[in-house]
């Protein structure tokens, strides 16, 4: 029951990999888990484990070989298992001298006419399936029949149990254990969010959707993203006159600061692609139309709908749309497509009292700008005296894979230009 | 109860039946001066004489239609096949006439016969005479299978077969003549479709028939030792099938063995997880393993017919593998 291993995709966008050290020699008893090989891919070194145990028969590939997802690089096997259907015909040199070990051993001395090649010896009979072990390379988690329908039962979530079977399969045994030590919420999610018990020391809320996404995108985010953080103070006296001065002509020309936040920093996006971009593992995708998302609070968490080609869209249709999005989501009726596709993201907690906070950025986008409330702050004015203006905060997260701080501070300098003087973004 | 060999039990089914009703009659080559081939007929000649217990020519065609025929006027046949290998010959009349005459009679011909016969493997007689037959006879609606595995099953298994109006195909074995078993002296029958469930082990079910239910049995003491408990199925009928047995099993142990004397594909075996996955899914904890004879015809090196055979060790590393146990 030989194991073939196989060069797994060890990062999603991974389709290729560089064996770059192997661990075990041939010849080495390796049991499941055991680290075989050490794999470059596409963003790090990772492990290539075992799937499975016996021997290291046979490392197809040397060090230092690049080959794609896929292609067979090894073969465990027990010791004494014919393993040649596995890794292909012998070598010309072995196949000769094997051919020729075998004429001389022959008693009448008759030579065998000209060693023909032995034909490729088929699939050695085996009597146990052998299509039912192997088990082929995969990103996607699996898990066994049963184990889905106990996880199902218990309200339990796949994705937070590790697989012990073959390939990392989830089986019963890992739903038990993972019962066991309570890993998982198990009760089954109601419609609450508190769920009354009887100890007063602690409560147990269990995740809706939209906070376990949450917790899987964010995690994410924070994990491999080195982000870093810029802070800028602007000035919005003059952004207070222009809102105050609409107001004045009646309701239809109202609009809020974080209307004026939206089209300002749209219109800065506009002109600074490099930061209206995504991180796609490989290459960096900078995007010609501002697709800006807002974060908005939910009584079940965040979600970020978007406001499409929100650059091209005056600050009356982004009041009418940001006000209309926002209560979608509170009333969670948002569709995916209103909440999917966004460049650049903006999340404000200014209406909390919040002066300043960095944001998570929202994968694969590369930056997000954090918005603290408005405050009247004495200001030390260019002739030296001191005046009480409006203020506000705004810390971008950017991810410094693709923006470099110069970067993110070229576009804040754009953006401040447009808060502080708002007649830019009619420009 | 007394200590019988396999051999003895089928004797004994013979005798009770004969004696109990006499449109039973017995033919087949050597069954009578000879005492059979493999002495199953042990002196039913001398007691019910050459009317009931027929010597045959060489023509296993000839003689499986004659006993079609028989059944048809309302005697009650057992055809005995030295070896199931020669029963191919025989074909024609248990597959087009025998399995199908209720039903293209439209009801008018009852076929009361009995086809018995050593089926599969026994030791270095090669290719040609070391088949098992049960997936090409089970394949057939019309006809009915069985494969003691006990001399117990055996007795009760025949007695059955002879009683019932339809053809029934007895698969007994060469390796399984010899084996004792418990059997009692008073009557008893063992109806034809139900499983029993020979061992029980909540941790792997082995599913299986025939010569392979004593493997299994092996496999359970051994794998007992490493607390490893199995559930043991015997399906005693291969056809009709008792999948209840085989499903009741799964859904407790959600682990399968399929252990046949046959080769892979389209065999009993690929029959059973068909069932296993149609009633079982979502009860499966790991896929379902199969062990059965190599897909070559039977090496007669010793050898290599040892590594053909579906034996001990393949079924205790087919229960590992299921089990998820790293040998």
């Amino acid at each position: 029951m030989a194991t073939k291993v196989f060069m797994e995709a060890l990062s999603p966008t991974m389709e290729e990999g560089r064996l770059v050290k192997w661990l075990k020699n041939e010849g080495d008893a390796v049991k499941s888990g055991d680290v075989l090989a050490e794999v470059e891919t596409d963003k790090a070194v990772m492990e290539l484990a075992a799937r499975g145990a016996g021997v290291l028969r046979k490392r197809l590939v040397n060090e230092g070989e690049a080959v794609p997802v896929g292609t067979l690089v090894g073969v465990i096997a027990s010791a004494g298992e014919d393993i040649s259907a596995l890794v292909g015909a012998p070598k010309t040199g072995d196949g000769r001298s094997k051919t020729e070990d075998a004429g001389s051993k022959m008693e009448d001395g008759r030579s065998k006419a000209p060693a023909a090649p032995a034909p490729a010896p088929a699939a050695p009979p085996s009597s146990i399936s052998p299509s039912s072990i192997a088990v082929p390379p995969s990103s996607r988690s699996l898990s066994s029949p049963l184990a889905k329908r106990l996880a199902s039962e218990s309200g339990l979530d796949l994705a937070s149990v590790a697989g012990s079977g073959p390939g990392g399969r989830i089986i019963k045994r890992d739903i038990e254990a993972a019962l066991a030590t309570g890993s998982a919420g198990g009760d089954r999610p109601s419609s609450s969010i508190f769920h009354p018990t009887s100890s007063i020391d602690f409560e147990d809320l269990p995740l809706s959707l939209i906070r376990k996404t949450i917790a899987r995108r964010l995690a994410e985010s924070i994990g491999p993203i080195p982000t870093f953080y810029l802070t800028a103070e602007f000035d919005l006296e003059r952004a207070s006159e222009m809102r105050a001065a609409m107001a004045a002509m009646g309701d239809d020309y109202k609009v809020s600061f974080n209307d004026i936040i939206l089209k300002a920093t749209a219109t800065a996006l506009a002109q600074h692609p490099e930061v209206n971009a995504h991180w796609l593992g490989d290459h960096i995708r900078l995007h010609h139309r501002v697709h800006l998302g807002m974060a908005v609070a939910t009584d079940d968490g965040l979600i970020v709908p978007v406001i499409f080609d929100a650059d091209k869209k005056r600050m009356s249709e982004i009041a009418i749309e940001s006000k209309m999005l926002a209560k979608k989501a509170r009333e969670r009726k948002l569709t995916p497509a209103e909440y999917t596709g966004s460049t650049f993201s903006v999340s404000n907690l200014g209406m909390m009292q919040i002066e300043q906070f960095t944001a998570i950025i929202n994968p694969p986008e590369c930056g997000i700008l954090a918005i603290g409330a408005i405050e009247d702050k004495p200001v030390v004015a260019a002739d030296g005296s001191t005046q009480i203006r409006k203020r506000l905060r705004v810390t971008m997260s950017c991810d410094h894979r693709a923006i470099d701080g110069a970067v993110g501070a070229r576009f804040l300098q754009t953006l401040r230009r447009m808060i502080e003087n708002p007649l830019m973004l009619v420009y | 109860m007394p200590l019988i060999t396999y051999r003895d039990a089928l004797n004994q089914a013979l005798r009770e039946e004969m004696h109990k009703d006499d449109r039973v009659f017995l033919m087949g080559e050597e069954v009578g001066v000879y005492n059979g081939a493999y002495k199953v007929s042990k002196g039913l000649l001398e007691e019910f004489g050459e009317m009931r217990v027929v010597d045959t020519p060489i023509t296993e065609l000839g003689f499986a239609g004659v006993g079609v025929g028989a059944a048809m006027v309302g005697l009650r046949p057992i055809v005995e096949f030295m070896t199931w290998n020669f029963a191919l010959l025989a074909l024609d009349q248990v597959v087009n006439a025998a399995a199908k005459m209720l039903y293209m009679s439209g009801g008018q011909f009852n076929m009361p016969i009995v086809f018995r016969g050593p089926n599969g493997a026994a030791l270095q007689l090669s290719a040609q005479h070391s088949q098992s037959w049960e997936s090409w006879l089970a394949h057939i609606p019309g006809l009915k299978v069985v494969a003691p595995g006990t001399p117990y099953d055996a007795k009760g298994l025949l007695k059955s077969a002879i009683r019932d109006d339809n053809p029934v195909i007895v698969l007994e074995g060469e390796m399984l003549y010899n084996i004792k078993g418990e059997v009692p002296d008073e009557e008893y029958l063992i109806p034809l479709g139900k499983a029993e469930l020979k061992r029980e082990g909540d941790h792997c079910s082995i599913i299986t028939s025939g010569k392979m239910v004593l493997v299994a049995m092996q496999a359970a003491d051994q794998l007992a030792k490493e607390g490893i408990k199995i559930d043991v199925v015997d399906l005693r009928t291969i056809r009709p099938m008792d999948v209840d047995a085989i499903t009741t099993s799964v859904k407790k142990t959600n682990r399968a063995v399929v252990l046949e004397e046959g080769w892979e594909i389209c065999g009993i075996g690929a029959q059973i997880v068909d069932y296993i996955q149609r009633d079982c899914f979502d009860h499966l904890d790991a896929p379902v393993i199969r062990v059965h004879q190599a897909d070559t015809p039977m090496p007669y090196a010793k050898a290599l017919e040892r590594a053909a055979k579906p034996d001990l060790p393949k079924t205790i590393a087919a229960v590992k593998k299921v089990m998820y146990i790293e040998a």
